[in-house]
């Protein structure tokens, strides 16, 4: 069985407005990484904010069907969500920073999200939460649990919220531009993560992110979107190398790249 | 011509409030054809006369008619608050704006004289300074002026601190425009709207300080029609002639809340969050 | 197009006083020198000091240290109406399009206000000024009636360009003027300058934390690190001759679309210690991998390693 489908999905905000996303169809298998590539206002993220639920504002899902393991997700009540949410799927933002409490402790907020997932006393969960900040490879978690957010930097900060995201092993992991706020060497280092947690854990992940290369880089399956639909959709190789759309070869051609166009 | 109708028919309460405003100032306006009488004709014969056809409020102690009083008093309130209004407001302004645009030693001189006159309680400094200077309205009006424009000057200071490191001042700068230009063209206009919002709440408070400072006898003297010290010579009356205190407490009443009602739907009207 | 010098960095250090009596260095005794008609890049990560840089080259910022030679006089000591004179000469375009301009301001009034500034131009004039300056950014001329939060990011950094362009600068600095949009609209707003460049003659300076990007438009780069010029070198030879550890850790950490995908990807761990407490010696020395006894007692300054090609490493053999 697939891990999720999305078949021919519409999302529109408002019902007079026109679709964000159109006839969206996805297959993957457990373990795969897909991307999403777009440039803004290409609908990417209303791609995976569907699959969560998380739709802002009046944002619907008109028409297509959403299946999680052969479950559709479309017509979930609360308390399905929430078993779901955080242990079979759960998210990671642009910046991790921007989703937890800026006045409170890193510990304290991690321990919170474990204890509304799962009951445990505190002292459990201070150690599980540590547990998972040295598995992504922060040192000194103890340290950073007594830390407030704007005391890390960028990287440490999504580390965190991969921690966070990672605690309960979910299935699938969605990631909004989860390198874009951060310096190059810093994603380059939080990529590696992602590649490492689909070695350990087996985790399946959808990556939306505007930078082509990274998507290339994680991706068993990529699709390049545009207005709302995808223009191009395969095995990274058959993308990259055999690009069916204009879009997508006039894109790889604006990327900047070391042996690629200069421009003086 | 299209754009100001949308303004007042979206803008219901306000337009309600401003047409209750105006009607307030042409009381004032056209204050000796509505009088029945002359406010200041004494007529001691008259006195403490309860409201009749004759006298619609009453009269006073010495025989005035009240209504005539009342209506002439928004002769002496409405002109002495909005000048103070307006006193308070440019000057704070200006000088806020200054203080934080050129920051140093200007700002530091400034805001620390503002900080002296937080430092003691605003209506008794005012006292103080009346009492210096005399009694009179426009002693009055100097007096809370030199208490009040802090309040002004803090909050323009404070605006033009968050704008000064905006991208598009910085380039105003970078583009050569000269210190005025980018005070003008670029400080001003985004700090007055705040300000106007705030400045028209405050025509009300500001009504009923000059009015308490001449029921205190620190402003407006005898025998000018002025609605505080209308109260505070009819207050020994209270008990046997309680007309000579309802009729101007309420006229107070009616004009600070209408006044402040209008400050606040200024403020939904202008506030930019639903600028479209 | 010459060689010749048009602005020299000599020497410039920014310090900014920070809490509990601490010092941050934003900017390590930096020496650079811009070319007459040439782009020189600046790239580096965030905090890296280039920002402050170029703040100091428009003047919005006075260095601690050092001069900034423009035309034979150092333009950090002018002042005042002096200073004013000068400013048509070196002009910027914002990195945010979105925040670079009056929110009140129709795109005619923003384009020709530098010139309205200097009295360059009549309000008459205004009108055809800005329809001049609209079409050289390949803008359509009736944009001028519109104001910039009613257009798109590329276009709004086309009127930020042209605003740029009203004074005729012999200079412009770029601080990340691309890195908010779209990557077709970044190649085209780069053609644009470009273009601007070989038709005008004018010098960039163009901040950029994307090395690719940078390499690809600038004639010479800069990589910058924790305040410090690590390696200068022409835009040509970054792909190929990058000595510096620093500037291979960001080449290291390019994805590509045209990378080796069953590679793994190379680049360092651990991140830039703060500019507040940078150690003595060499500023990339806890993340390089070569790192020997006199990286942590000496700072390594600039050598020349070829023409046009200097690093500072203890590791590299200057010429």
């Amino acid at each position: 069985m697939d891990l999720l489908n999305m078949k021919n999905i519409t999302v529109s905000y408002g019902k007079n407005a026109l679709p964000s996303v159109e006839n969206f169809n996805l297959d993957m298998k457990e373990g795969q990484i897909v991307s999403i590539v777009g440039e803004s206002g290409s609908g990417k993220t209303t791609v995976i904010r569907s699959v969560l639920g998380l739709l802002p504002g009046n944002g619907r899902v008109e028409q297509g069907d959403i299946l999680f393991r052969g479950n559709s997700l479309l017509n979930l009540n609360k308390e399905q969500w929430k078993e779901l949410r955080g242990s079979e799927i759960s998210m990671i933002f642009q910046d991790s920073g921007a989703m937890i409490n800026p006045i409170r402790r890193i510990g304290d907020q991690f321990v919170e999200y474990i204890r509304t997932h799962q009951k445990m006393p505190k002292k459990e969960a201070w150690a599980k939460a540590a547990d998972m900040l040295t598995r992504m490879n922060l040192p000194h978690s103890d340290n950073i649990m007594k830390s407030y957010p704007f005391q890390l930097s960028g990287g440490m900060r999504q580390r965190v919220g991969i921690a966070m995201a990672m605690t309960f092993q979910p299935k699938l992991l969605l990631a909004d531009e989860p390198t874009s706020a951060l310096d190059v060497t810093t994603q380059a280092q939080i990529v590696r993560q992602f590649m490492e947690l689909r070695e350990q854990y087996g985790t399946s992940m959808i990556i939306v992110t505007h930078n082509i290369g990274v998507a290339a880089y994680m991706a068993d399956q990529l699709l390049v979107m545009k207005n709302g639909k995808i223009v191009d959709a395969g095995t990274r190789d058959s993308v990259i190398k055999h690009p069916a759309s204009d879009y997508t070869k006039n894109l790889l051609a604006a990327v900047p790249e070391l042996e690629g166009k200069r421009y003086v | 011509m299209q754009k100001k109708q949308n303004i007042f028919m979206k803008n219901k309460m306000f337009t309600i409030y401003l047409i209750l405003a105006v009607g307030i100032i042409l009381i004032a306006v056209f204050a000796p054809q509505i009088a029945t009488h002359d406010p200041s004709e004494a007529l001691l014969t008259n006195a403490l006369k309860s409201p009749s056809r004759e006298h619609l409020f009453g009269t006073d102690k010495l025989g005035r008619d009240m209504f005539s009083r009342v209506i002439y008093g928004t002769r002496a309130s409405l002109p002495a608050a909005f000048a103070l209004v307006g006193i308070i407001f440019a000057v704070g302004s200006l000088l806020g704006i200054i203080a934080g645009y050129f920051g140093g030693w200007i700002d530091s001189v400034l805001m620390r004289l503002a900080d002296m006159m937080v430092a003691f309680p605003g209506m008794v400094l005012a006292i103080a300074v009346a009492g210096i200077l005399g009694a009179s309205i426009s002693n009055a009006v100097i007096a809370i002026a030199l208490v009040s424009w802090t309040k002004y000057a803090r909050m323009a200071r404070s605006l033009v601190l968050k704008m000064k490191g905006d991208d598009y001042v910085e380039a105003a700068r970078v583009t050569g425009s000269t210190n005025p230009h980018i005070l003008f063209r670029y400080m001003l206009p985004s700090v007055i709207p705040t300000l106007i919002v705030t400045a028209s709440t405050d025509i009300g408070g500001m009504m009923l300080e000059l009015a308490g400072l001449s029921f205190l006898g620190f402003g407006a003297r005898p025998p000018i029609p002025e609605w505080g010290l209308m109260l505070s010579e009819g207050r020994s009356y209270m008990q046997n002639a309680p007309w000579v205190m309802i009729f101007p407490g309420l006229a107070i009443l009616i004009v600070v809340a209408v006044f402040n009602l209008l400050g606040d739907s200024l403020r939904d009207v202008l506030d930019p969050r639903c600028d479209d | 197009m010459s060689d010749k010098i048009i602005l020299k960095a000599e020497h410039i250090t920014k310090k900014f006083p920070a809490s509990e009596g601490r010092t941050l260095i934003a900017c390590n005794d930096i020496n650079l020198a811009v070319y007459q008609g040439k782009t020189l890049g600046i790239v580096g990560e965030s905090g890296c000091g280039k920002s402050t840089f170029v703040k100091m080259i428009v003047n919005a910022l006075k260095p601690t240290e050092g001069k900034m030679i423009y035309e034979g006089q150092d333009i950090t000591k002018l002042k005042g109406e002096k200073l004013r004179r000068m400013r048509p000469e070196i002009q910027m375009v914002f990195q945010d399009p979105g925040t670079a301009f009056h929110p009140k301001m129709k795109v005619m009034d923003i384009v020709t206000e530098p010139l309205m500034n200097f009295g360059l131009i009549k309000r008459s004039q205004k009108e055809d000024k800005a329809r001049e300056l609209l079409r050289l950014v390949e803008l359509p001329e009736d944009y001028i009636y519109r104001f910039p939060h009613s257009m798109s990011g590329g276009q709004r950094q086309r009127v930020g360009i042209a605003r740029a362009l009203a004074l005729e600068p012999k200079i412009i600095v770029c601080d990340e003027a691309t890195s908010a949009l779209d990557v077709s609209v970044q190649d085209r707003i780069i053609e644009l300058l470009v273009r601007l460049q070989r038709e005008k003659g004018i010098s960039y300076v163009f901040i950029c934390h994307d090395v690719a990007l940078v390499q690809s438009l600038a004639h010479q780069v800069a990589v910058m690190y924790l305040g410090n010029v690590v390696e200068v070198l022409p835009g040509s030879e970054v792909g190929t001759n990058a000595r510096h550890p620093y500037t291979q850790a960001l080449l290291g950490a390019i994805f590509s679309t045209k990378m080796d995908f069953t590679k793994k990807n190379e680049s360092i761990e651990s991140e830039a210690p703060s500019s507040l407490n940078t150690p003595p010696g060499c500023p990339f020395q806890n993340r390089c991998s070569q790192c020997r006894e006199i990286c942590k007692k000496e700072r390594p300054i600039l050598k020349k390693i070829s023409e046009g090609h200097e690093a500072a490493c203890h590791m590299l053999q200057g010429v």
